[in-house]
């Protein structure tokens, strides 16, 4: 019941909740990536428009990399907006990996975008986003 | 350190050609309880898995680090070119040092 409660007080509060689930987006990112500069595209997201159940979403990620020693994908980095916290997984990845790719399930409280963040070992961040229609919220809180 | 009551299940292919790239797929049993959800008015103790350590040949493969949006039974799916005989282990550790693991082994022919 008081999950329940948590939920619709977001919905109730859009503004001052959007501006604190903002805030933590973006410290989380800070903090996976630092300040190193970032570049739109590159990665593939295979993710439903609309997720029926929110507490187990699938996710395939696909990121363009030769994945040789000299250039790979060091990491992927996964944000959903509006979540009670916006970390959802880090993935660490090698050059014995076939190709950048990894699928999982993830949870989401609410409609919202995910963000995906790539880390080369060249120094490069990539990042593409999608927005999530979620039907059941998989409500965290 | 302590073993997690968590049945991992792997599906990997036995063998494999030279050269070949395998699809392998995990999944763990696991509540990934956040600490943040209330039933019944009362707050579900946190209890969440950190790591998924992933070798190949005694080599780091793969990694997965966890936050509160890793769904419940975590599943991950990735994939790996072999050249010669790969021995996978994997390895799952909770937030108290406790830990889940498996293996594989794969015929390159």
């Amino acid at each position: 019941m008081i999950a329940r409660r948590t939920c619709l007080a977001l919905l109730a509060l859009p503004f001052a909740a959007a501006a604190r689930a903002d805030e933590a987006l973006n410290t989380a990112i800070r903090d996976a990536v630092a300040d190193k500069p970032v570049t739109d595209g590159g990665i593939l997201l295979r993710v439903p428009t609309l997720a029926e159940n929110g507490g187990q979403v699938p996710l395939g990620i696909l990121v363009e990399s030769p994945m040789t020693a000299q250039d790979h994908i060091t990491a992927i980095h996964v944000f959903a907006s509006r979540n009670p916290t916006p970390g959802v997984a880090t993935f660490r990845l090698t050059p014995m990996l076939a190709r950048a790719e990894v699928q999982t399930r993830i949870r989401l409280a609410e409609d919202q975008r995910l963000i995906v963040l790539a880390e080369t070992s060249t120094g490069r961040v990539l990042r593409t986003s999608a927005e999530l229609r979620v039907g059941a919220g998989g409500c965290l809180s | 350190m302590s073993a997690l009551p968590s049945q991992p299940r792997i599906r990997i292919p036995r063998s494999a050609r030279a050269g070949e790239v395998i699809e392998i797929r995990t999944l763990i049993e696991h509540p990934m309880e956040t600490g943040l959800r209330h039933e019944a008015g009362r707050a579900l103790p946190r209890d969440m898995l950190t790591r998924l350590m992933v070798r190949l040949n005694g080599e780091t493969l793969f990694a997965a680090d966890f936050q509160n949006g890793t769904a419940t039974n975590p599943y991950h799916v990735f994939f790996v070119r072999l050249d010669k005989p790969g021995h996978f282990e994997f390895i799952w550790t909770d937030e108290k040092g406790r830990q889940a693991r498996a293996e594989a082994r794969v015929a390159v022919t």
